[in-house]
């Protein structure tokens, strides 16, 4: 069997690479990179949009060129949206929210250009390990993938959501409150299992498809950072000179050449199970990180090593991805599940992506392989090359890049949807974001448990139907059904993570240094906490016992999130305001101390929401980007016209060439306006 | 598409996933402008909430303007340990229990569930499976003893695992000739139709409620799976080029070729036997209706207010 593979590896592997070396291709390659680079910059679009955009030029194109078109666009993705998470602290997409934790402070720090071209060394490190080691796995994936069945996956969520203990904050109880609520908000619309509606009404059809996780990375990070850095109206960089340059970042990611080695083969081994996707990829990294580093105080602050590990994982995760697409043809992310459907286009549709992939078609898998190598490295040496110009974008006055950046966020989420309720969600989930950094609560295990939720529920339940059914046939079957030994690995590895993370979490302040002062405002939160997670488990409650798979969760999680929240309760009762229970950033530092209030910032973006609900997106812009220029940066009217009129045209351009469309308002419902007006 | 159409334009393909496929079909209903720049294309699983009544349903379907319509078949299959017990009816399997990898209830998932039903078996579905293609990684892990695929997804992945001897086909859906009566499945003239199977098992009736209510559903779901549309009140002259242009792509000579390795065997009906084969698609009787969604009720606890 194996000398049978052999025979068949090798002239598949000089055939791919005879595929490759040909002057078009790398054209292509090339073309697919650049774009991909450009739709990656662009955070909350991703592949998919790059990919739609593709696919009418797919059908009957030579194969290879195809591919070549579309492995750059997709390979590059994770690695050009790590421009937003350095810079502006907005998550590009779920692979690099963990980037943001350390990134954006180093920008702060005016380390952007070093942050930058690390992460992009571990990118592109993380993308040629992850081909490397498919190369070698891809011929025997196939019956390793099969060993991971629902009790593996459902561990694998379990050690992901292990990592909100490193994460918790300062005050532990606090972490575990913010990830349950997380998982709330998470489990909001219909049930997986039976349909039933938590939190949610058939009136509200917006809620019934519950919260999409650009809106929920973008509101919980994104927003409130830009609030904060508004308000303060500096710069991002705390120093106008930008201190270590590129090339200390390449000196970082060497090194920690074995930590960006280990984070590439989580990335890997993580991606090439189907059914989990890419979203707990950065954060199991970046919690490995943590764990192994011996000063932990700079996490959170700015430490490199917090950049190098999720973003040498995010790439690899792309190569392990094409393991469960090509194999089994299943699509592991929706950019995936449009690369299957244009595979099918090209050529004379020869090449069939599913088990018949490896056998008949053993070429074309390797040079897919082989394409996403190539196309990390030309992508890095791309990015590389404009990181330092780019990175100058942190020594501006942030006032004047602030209104294009809710102009960004507000499309992005838009493009999740395509529901003018995106934009309400967006502001929604800010706010939440934003009380959570106020009150020190741990926005990344708010995420954590959010992005882990609809996992953990469904592999909890349909684990529990298989178990219950394998139990009836013995129990012997059942034990080994449910305790195999990946499981039994797995659940080691969660308690130790677990264990390592409770000790270590204090010194890792999630959301760095917070002054107490007085009790009321952090009790009020708390309070407002408490009262949606008691809403919940009541509405939960609500569920007929039929569809108990529907409730149960919703009734755990709640409870437990109520018992964590009752507990801080009683030790805020008892504890003097100066203790961190009572974290306020109103209080002292640089949010106290800012030249505007938090509501005037907020009501800037609240307007442009309003606005565009109203007249729609465009009109919405132009009034408020020139109002703000003119009134709250103080330009003249001259020069507030200049720059409404630069966002305004970049905005078209950039939706224009990817046919993406505006929020419409209500004026749009009266009247036919020709696009971008629409 | 783009080279059938007169000045061959170029088409860009617009996902709009969500609410079960709801989200898409509430959205082109509100598309009042048929200046022929906008097509939408259905498939069973836009059809099926129509039909049972969902409350995110905010479309009529027979107000849209359908230019070209396309079956598919469904394969049945199940592991190679009960496989053996297979005869050709459903007679063996009697009682038997199986774990299915499902979708969902209101699916198209509907169809092999009352099947399986009707013979006798008992089948526990296991909801919230994100893809058939899931469903089958399941059933390729032991997870899952049974499973069923759509024609293509059947022929690319399915099809090994039989041929390996891990899976065991046990009957098609079948299709329906000029009179609406069920015959075998074109593609898979080999396998018997579930109403073959059905007729040879004891306790299986293919007249009475709950056959009428399968066939309805399956009538709905399968032999007219996937729909163009143009939207409502598009000029004629337009509704024309359409069809024209589908008209065009059924006369290249490789479309056999190209159709059959991502449907199957199928016709392609263009024009006014789209028409006709659309409303077959998007009518049941209200008595199927109202059996299915009591079955769906009492089995599975499924509310569809």
């Amino acid at each position: 069997m194996e000398l049978l593979q052999l025979q068949t590896v090798w002239p598949a592997l000089s055939e791919a690479l005879n595929l490759l070396i040909r002057p078009a291709v790398l054209g292509y390659l090339f073309l697919g990179v650049t774009m991909g680079l450009a739709v990656g910059v662009f955070p909350g679009l991703g592949g998919i949009a790059g990919l739609s955009l593709l696919i009418p030029f797919m059908f009957g194109m030579d194969p290879i060129l195809g591919l070549a078109l579309m492995i750059g666009m997709v390979a590059v993705v994770p690695t050009s949206d790590t421009f937003t998470s350095v810079l502006m602290g907005i998550p590009g997409s779920s692979a690099s929210q963990a980037t943001v934790l350390d990134g954006f402070p180093l920008a702060k720090k005016g380390e952007a250009a070093r942050a930058l071209s690390a992460a992009f060394a571990s990118s592109m490190f993380g993308g040629v390990i992850g081909a490397f080691f498919l190369t070698f796995f891809i011929v025997i994936a196939r019956p390793l993938v099969l060993k991971f069945g629902l009790p593996e996956m459902l561990m694998v969520t379990v050690l992901g959501l292990s990592m909100v203990a490193i994460l918790a904050g300062r005050v532990p109880l606090k972490g575990l409150a913010a990830a349950g609520l997380g998982m709330m908000v998470g489990t909001i619309g219909e049930a997986d299992a039976g349909g039933s509606l938590r939190m949610a009404t058939y009136d509200i059809p917006y809620l019934t498809d519950g919260l999409k996780l650009v809106i929920v990375g973008l509101g919980i990070f994104a927003l409130p950072e830009i609030v904060a850095l508004l308000r303060q109206d500096r710069m991002i960089s705390k120093t106008a000179e930008l201190g270590a340059g590129w090339a200390q970042g390449l000196k970082d990611w060497y090194a920690n050449l074995f930590l960006s080695v280990r984070c590439a083969l989580i990335g890997v081994v993580i991606g090439v199970i189907p059914g989990l996707g890419g979203s707990v990829v950065d954060w199991i990294a970046y919690g490995h990180t943590v764990q192994t580093t011996k000063n932990k105080e700079n996490f959170s602050k700015g430490e490199i090593r917090g950049v190098i590990g999720p973003e040498s994982s995010n790439n690899a995760k792309e190569g392990g991805g094409l393991v469960p697409t090509l194999l089994f043809g299943i699509p592991g992310s929706g950019s995936m599940a449009i690369f299957i459907g244009a595979v099918a286009l090209l050529g004379s549709g020869d090449i069939e992506v599913g088990p018949a992939m490896i056998k008949n078609n053993l070429n074309y898998t390797y040079a897919i392989v082989w394409l996403l190598a190539l196309a990390n490295v030309l992508g890095t040496v791309l990015c590389i090359v404009v990181s330092g110009p780019i990175a100058r974008l942190t020594t501006i006055r942030f006032a004047l890049l602030a209104p294009f950046l809710f102009m960004l966020i507000s499309f992005a989420a838009f493009q999740s949807g395509q529901n003018l309720g995106d934009l309400v969600a967006l502001f929604a989930i800010g706010l939440i974001g934003i009380l959570l950094r106020r009150f020190d609560w741990s926005r990344p295990a708010f995420l954590i448990g959010f992005v882990l939720s609809n996992p953990a529920e469904a592999f909890t339940n349909q684990v529990h139907q298989v178990a219950q059914f394998k139990f009836r046939q013995g129990i012997d079957v059942g034990l080994a059904y449910i305790f195999s030994p990946i499981v039994i690995v797995l659940i080691v590895i969660t308690v130790v993570s677990i264990v390592v993370g409770i000790r270590q979490a204090k010194h890792i302040m999630a959301e760095g240094d917070v002054q107490s002062k007085s009790k009321r405002a952090p009790m009020i939160f708390l309070l407002a906490v408490l009262a949606y997670l008691v809403v919940s488990f009541w509405n939960a409650s609500l569920i007929s016992n039929r569809l108990l798979g529907d409730k149960i969760f919703p009734l755990f999680v709640s409870a437990v999130a109520i018992v964590a929240c009752l507990s801080c309760l009683v030790s805020m009762i008892r504890k003097p305001p100066t203790d961190i229970l009572f974290a306020d950033r109103e209080v002292y530092g640089d949010d106290a101390n800012a030249r505007y209030s938090l509501w005037s910032t907020l009501a800037w973006f609240a307007s442009l929401l309003i606005l565009t609900s109203l007249i729609g997106f465009i009109l919405a812009l132009c009034i408020f980007l020139f109002l703000f220029m003119r009134f709250r940066v103080r330009l003249t009217q001259r020069m507030s016209a200049l720059y409404t009129a630069c966002g305004i045209v970049f905005m078209c351009f950039m939706a224009w060439l990817l046919h993406r469309d505006f929020p419409p308002g209500l004026l749009q419902e009266w009247f036919v306006l020709p696009w971008p007006l629409t | 598409m783009s080279q059938a159409l007169p000045g061959n334009p170029t088409v860009i393909v617009k996902y709009m996933p969500g609410a079960g496929s709801t989200k898409g079909a509430n959205w082109f209903h509100k598309q009042k402008n048929g200046d022929g720049t906008l097509v939408f294309g259905t498939s069973g699983s836009t059809h099926f909430p129509y039909l049972l009544g969902d409350p995110r349903v905010k479309y009529e379907i027979k107000d849209w303007i359908p230019v070209m319509a396309t079956g598919t078949g469904g394969v049945a299959y199940i592991n190679a340990k009960d496989g053996k017990k297979f005869d050709g009816s459903g007679n063996a399997l009697k009682g038997s229990k199986h774990i299915f990898g499902s979708q969902g209830a209101t699916r198209l998932d509907l169809i092999p569930l009352l099947a399986w039903k009707m013979l006798g078996m008992k089948v526990e579905p296991v909801f919230g499976i994100k893809s058939r293609g899931n469903g089958r990684l399941m059933f390729e892990r032991g997870e899952a003893t049974i499973d069923y695929q759509t024609t293509a997804a059947y022929l690319q992945a399915s099809m090994p695992l039989v041929e390996e001897g891990k899976a065991v086909p046990m009957m098609t859906w079948g299709s329906l000739d000029d009179d609406g009566k069920v015959i075998r499945d074109p593609t898979f003239p080999k396998l018997p139709t579930f109403k073959e199977v059905c007729e040879k098992t004891d306790g299986c009736s293919t007249s009475g409620d709950a056959w009428n209510a399968w066939k309805s559903f399956f009538s709905a779901g399968f032999p007219v799976q996937k729909i163009v549309f143009l939207p409502a009140g598009t000029d004629q002259a337009i509704v024309d080029t359409y069809i024209k242009a589908f008209e065009k792509i059924r006369a290249r000579p490789d479309f056999k070729k190209l159709s059959s390795k991502r449907l199957g065997e199928y016709p392609m009906l263009v024009g006014k036997q789209a028409a006709s084969a659309t409303v077959e698609a998007t009518t049941v009787t209200p008595s199927a209706k109202a059996f299915v969604i009591k079955w769906l009720n009492a089995d599975y606890g499924t509310k569809l207010k």
